[in-house]
Parts: C-alpha cells; sequence; structure tokens
C-alpha cells in the first residue's frame, strides 16, 4: 500500500463483510503531540480475544481462497515503520474497532493519500452501509454521515455516479481544509 | 466549497436524465477489491468507471465491488457481465484501460481482447 487512504480503504472493507451496518472511519492529526490517528470502527459481528490475538499476526485468516490474511498485518506494519503501532477491540456481536496511530514527522509515515476517493468508492460499493466520516485537528472537526445525503437525495439511491462524484469532491475539501495547514507534513 | 445542500439540485438533474434513459438491462462492471486489488491500483480503476459511466451518460450500466477474485498476480481485475450474462474479465487494469474498456466494450459492445484474461494466466496465476 503506498499511501494511508488505501489501507483505510482495505480496513473498511474488513468491516463491510461481517454483517455490518454502519462504518464510522475517523484521521485524527494532533500537531502538537506529533500524532496521526487512523481508526475504522464498525458494528459488525466482531472476533472473539482469541481470534483479535490472531489476526494481529501475520497472516491468520477465515478467508478461503488464500491461506494468509493480509491486511491487518500490513497495517500493523505500516504504523509500527513509522513511530506507532495499531491495536483492535472487538466484541462478539457487538462490532471492531481497528486503530493505527503514526508518528507525523516520522520520515517513514506513509503519506495520506486520496481519502475523497477511498470514501467514494466504499459508499459505491456498499451502498446499503451508513458511513460516518470524522476529520479533527488540533482546533477543529468535520463530520461526514450518509444519512445526511441520502436526508438530500431522497429517493434517488446513493449509489448514482453523479452523487458518488460530488461526494469524493466534497469530503476531498473538507481534507484539504482540516489538514491544509498540516497537509504538507501529513502528505510528506 | 462543495455542501449537502447542492446534493438536493443534483437529484433532480440526475433524476432527469434518468427519465431519459431506456430500460434495458445493461452491463454489470464489478472490481475485485480485496487487499490485493487495492494494493494493486483497485481504487483508482474503480473510480475511473465511474467517472467514465457519468461522463458518457450510462447511468443505467453498474459499478460495483467484489472481494478476492482468487489469482493476486493479475489483480487489478475487473469482471464485466453482458445483459446477456456472458462474462469478460479483464487483468492488470489501470485506468487508462478501464476508460478503453469503457469505449469499446460498452459504448460499442467489442470486448478488448488485449486486456483480457488467457488460459495461459490462468496456469501461471
Ligand atoms: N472488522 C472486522 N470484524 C470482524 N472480523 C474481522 C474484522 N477485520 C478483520 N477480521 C478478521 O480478521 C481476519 C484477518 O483480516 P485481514 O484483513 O488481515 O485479512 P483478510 O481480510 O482475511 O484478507 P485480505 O485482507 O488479505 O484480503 C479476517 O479474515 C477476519 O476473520
Ligand atoms: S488474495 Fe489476492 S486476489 Fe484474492
Ligand atoms: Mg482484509
Amino acid at each position: 500500500m503506498t499511501d494511508l487512504s488505501l489501507h483505510l480503504m482495505d480496513i473498511m472493507q474488513n468491516s463491510a463483510v461481517v454483517g455490518s451496518t454502519y462504518i464510522e472511519v475517523g484521521i485524527k492529526a494532533e500537531k502538537k503531540k506529533n500524532l496521526l490517528t487512523l481508526y475504522v470502527k464498525d458494528d459488525g459481528w466482531g472476533m472473539d480475544e482469541e481470534t483479535v490475538r490472531k489476526v494481529s499476526d501475520p497472516f491468520y485468516t477465515t478467508r478461503t481462497t488464500r491461506k494468509a490474511g493480509l491486511g491487518i498485518p500490513l497495517l500493523r506494519m505500516s504504523a509500527e515503520m513509522a513511530g506507532g503501532g495499531i491495536s483492535i477491540e472487538s466484541e462478539p456481536g457487538r462490532g471492531t474497532t481497528v486503530t493505527a496511530v503514526y508518528e507525523i514527522d516520522n520520515i517513514d509515515r506513509k503519506p495520506l493519500g486520496d481519502v475523497g476517493e477511498t470514501m467514494a468508492i466504499s459508499i459505491m460499493g456498499n451502498p446499503e452501509l451508513e458511513y460516518h466520516l470524522l476529520l479533527s485537528n488540533d482546533d477543529e472537526e468535520y463530520v461526514f454521515r450518509t444519512e445526511d445525503v441520502r436526508k438530500q437525495i431522497g429517493d434517488l439511491p446513493i449509489n448514482d455516479t453523479v452523487i458518488i462524484g460530488y461526494l469524493k469532491e466534497m469530503i476531498s475539501e473538507q481534507v484539504n481544509r482540516i489538514f491544509g495547514g498540516i497537509l504538507n507534513e501529513i502528505i510528506s | 466549497m462543495k455542501s449537502l445542500a447542492e446534493l438536493a439540485e443534483l437529484r433532480q438533474k440526475s433524476l432527469d436524465k434518468m427519465n431519459m434513459r431506456n430500460t434495458d438491462t445493461r452491463e454489470r462492471i464489478v472490481v475485485g477489491m480485496a487487499t490485493c486489488g487495492i494494493a494493486a491500483g483497485a481504487r483508482p480503476v474503480m473510480n475511473t468507471f465511474v467517472e467514465e459511466v457519468n461522463k458518457r451518460h450510462l447511468g443505467d450500466v453498474s459499478v460495483g465491488m467484489t472481494g478476492c477474485m482468487g489469482m493476486c498476480a493479475l489483480e487489478p481485475m475487473v469482471d464485466v457481465y453482458d445483459a446477456d450474462g456472458t462474462k469478460t474479465t479483464y487483468i492488470h487494469m489501470t485506468p487508462e484501460k478501464a476508460k478503453r474498456v469503457v469505449a469499446e466494450h460498452i459504448v460499442n459492445g467489442q470486448p478488448v481482447e488485449e486486456f483480457t484474461i488467457t488460459a495461459k494466466d490462468q496456469n501461471n496465476a
């Protein structure tokens, strides 16, 4: 994965296939603490403790087409390389939160990448799910919710290509607004 | 700045366009979006399909995603299902190739043979 938005896309796809009804994505840049935190939270069927322990190990998977799970180990590597790490909180029947932390100024931190495209394409592929996106820096925050989009578009499906294209641009503008001042450091 | 309020207008535009469409079943484009696909570039490929469908007013062509397509080395992979159910599998896709698939396969009904999977690819994968 060449940037963090691709990791997000991948972790969000995990959440999309475990019976979730909503997926919340958070990106928080705390410049004073030099910390960038990403999380993906869902209300899917979750994992028991033993499974959580195993998925943090490289190459555990419940998929049948390949022996090894890759998504979470890759996320862990990218965070550990950049002075951070990941944590997974999960409860069977309740849901899962996967969190990854990075040092903002670490030279091995991958750039943030195209978060607008990650959100838009995830919504396109999983139109039945509700997505929330929370962006924040030291002073400001922005919240996006597909529920609010649906209120505006009524009976038009959210995966209409006109709507998806607009959402991609709208979210990208907000990502630039919230991370703008420190964007060049995040998108190194 | 773009805002949610503008979506209501877009909705009307999109509905107007929809009324002009015919109701024949059209192609379904399905992009593989497991970890290998994403790492190999599946997201911008899917985004290009969305943009091209939008630009060319092909709103009745569906664009969706699926998980693992089983052949990591051939990702990004895309299946196109024609109205009659015929499946064409494209491999090593890029945004540029996606544009050609829309122009030649979706619009003109001619699959882009040079991008499709061969028996040899399948054996090597
Ligand atoms: N949000 C989640 N809810 C429940 N189970 C999860 C969740 N995320 C991951 N898992 C479990 O952890 C396993 C490993 O996940 P990981 O993303 O590393 O690999 P994968 O999804 O199996 O395959 P890949 O990501 O390589 O396509 C999954 O197979 C699944 O069993
Ligand atoms: S595991 Fe690589 S394509 Fe599915
Ligand atoms: Mg995964």
